[in-house]
């Protein structure tokens, strides 16, 4: 009876484990059927003219260099605002804010901020950026309004590697005669670093792959040059993806692919230098 | 002399915990003072009170004076900072700063704006060879610290605070996580250093206590019972609370 209980509780672990596994390798099935098939799409379009030239024939033919271009402008605009607002707010956070009613109120919003649908950013920037602050349909507009998407990801990530670092640093230094943003600068930002970075680039990626939010504040149709100052509208692989896909009848099919797989693979090469900063850093950590 | 002079110092924490009551005593220069007693006591509280890293705590209350140099530290107007570099602490574990052996020694005077890469070195040999590590690292000065064992990195942190040039050194059981060997070290520096510094040493038990103690200070629950010459304390108690504590009778 015993032996027959215990024969029972191994099946069921192996049962469960099997599970876990099958569950596993589900998750993973999409993402790379997703790459697959988009590679085989759009692999052949890609070629040196299709990577650096402009658009021509209604876009139906030619090359997306401007949308490539559009797309990097973006994301380092958006970077230069929110990446020192977004780890000015965790180091505030983390570091000076008492836990008070006023911090829960700040907290609560971030979290909000983070729900929000991307179009209502859209609209957001639209109102405030380009028709009240009069900075036009321009990247300037369009990297705000992307800025205050990422803000979100950037400061609850950037908290949390704050948080882990081990207070017994603070207090060492402190008790050194440091000050206290002696301590954050020397010791926590820097231990904190690889995962604020991480942060960061996940952040900034979603802001490169979002088409909702530059529809109404930066995003343009078709530009046949590439954007002169922060004040021009420009064209971005994400909204040049709706598009060609939408909008322009008899498009052929691989340029459509050929655009989503530069937008995957510019994600995905971010994605792959985050994970890399990460492991790097955790393999070198000292505590 | 009295190095320190606490008066009538009262201290609670927001959340409860260990508190003192109404402490008054003398720390004397140039020796080891050892605050002892059953965990709870007030002990490590009445440490962080002389360099004012309570203040990184929720106190709810304070009172009394603290007076080093006939200067009242618990004054607002106290310069924390000078304060800290002036009074020197060793925690019971041993935290490296994430830096190498050099940097964790340099870290304070860099921060008080030494920058003479000669001076530098000078404090990292002569605070290394205070704190009897010299000869184990002097080849390794830019490896990163947490390399070190854990009594080494006890002793570097004894180093780190003496680069300083403190004039008080307070160590809270530095000892706790620390085998034999390398407590003896730390113990046998510590007798050496008390040579130029004021000692004020939390034991991590009563034989240490009795081994290190210059002037003994018996804490229970936030009270000093009994204070007095260490060899007195440890052999002849007045108060009957120290006696049973010393012979173990609780604690």
């Amino acid at each position: 009876m015993k032996r027959l209980f215990t024969l029972n509780r191994h099946l069921t672990e192996r049962l469960g484990f099997s599970l876990i596994t099958l569950m596993a390798v589900l998750t993973v099935v999409p993402i790379i059927g997703t790459v697959i098939y988009i590679l085989a799409q759009g692999g052949h379009a890609i070629s040196w003219e299709f990577l650096s030239g402009f658009p021509h024939d209604g876009m139906r033919a030619g090359g997306i260099l401007p949308a490539i271009i559009g797309t990097f402008y973006l994301t380092i605009g958006t970077a230069i605002f929110s990446v020192p607002l977004g780890i000015a707010a965790a180091i505030y956070l983390s570091e000076y804010a008492a836990d008070n009613r006023w911090t829960r109120l700040i907290r609560i919003s971030i979290i909000n901020l983070a729900g929000i649908p991307s179009v209502v950013y859209g609209l957001f920037g639209l109102g405030l950026f380009v028709l009240f602050l009069r900075f036009g349909t321009s990247i300037l507009a369009a990297s705000l309004t992307l800025s205050i998407m990422t803000l979100p990801v950037i400061i609850s990530t950037s908290e949390e590697a704050l948080r882990a670092v081990p207070q017994s640093f603070r207090t060492v230094s402190i008790s050194l005669g440091a000050t206290r943003w002696q301590t954050i600068r020397r010791i926590v930002l820097k231990e904190a670093l690889p995962g604020i970075l991480t942060g960061v680039i996940l952040g900034l990626e979603r802001a490169a792959g979002e088409t909702a939010p530059i529809l109404f504040t930066g995003a343009a149709f078709f530009l046949p040059r590439l954007p002169h100052s922060p004040l021009d509208a420009t064209m971005a692989l994400p909204y040049h993806l709706f598009v060609i896909s939408t909008q322009v009848p008899n498009m052929p099919i691989q340029i459509q692919y050929g655009t989503a797989l530069v937008l995957l693979v510019f994600v995905l090469t971010m994605n792959v230098i985050a994970t890399v900063i990460r492991s790097r850093a955790r393999a070198r950590r000292q505590w | 002399m009295d190095k320190i002079i606490i008066e009538h110092l009262s201290l609670q924490y927001s959340d409860g915990t260990e508190s003192l009551r109404d402490v008054s005593l003398g720390i004397r220069e140039k020796a080891v003072t050892v605050l002892f007693g059953p965990a709870g006591g007030g002990k490590s509280t009445l440490l962080r009170c002389l360099n004012r890293l309570n203040d990184l705590t929720e106190v709810k209350t304070s009172a009394g004076r603290i007076l080093i140099d006939g200067e009242n530290i618990l004054d607002p107007k106290t310069d924390v900072i000078a304060l800290r570099r002036k009074v020197g602490m060793v925690f019971a574990r041993p935290v490296v700063l994430p830096l190498s052996i050099r940097g964790n020694l340099t870290y304070g005077l860099e921060l008080a704006g030494e920058k003479r890469k000669s001076k530098l070195d000078e404090a990292v040999e002569r605070s290394l060879k205070l704190a009897a590590l010299w000869d184990e690292v002097k080849e390794r000065l830019d490896d990163p610290a947490i390399a070190l064992s854990g009594g080494q990195q006890q002793r570097l942190c004894l180093a780190r605070s003496l680069a300083l040039q403190p004039e008080i050194i307070l160590l809270d059981e530095p000892t706790s996580g620390l085998d034999p060997i390398s407590t003896g070290k730390v113990e046998a520096a510590l007798q050496e250093l008390k040579k130029e510094y004021t000692i004020v040493l939390v034991p991590h038990s009563v034989q240490q206590a009795g081994r290190t103690a210059d002037y003994a200070a018996f804490f229970l629950q936030g009270e000093l019972v009994e204070y007095g010459e260490g060899k007195a304390m440890f052999t002849s108690p007045k108060e009957k609370r120290t006696e049973d504590y010393v012979t173990g009778r609780f604690g």
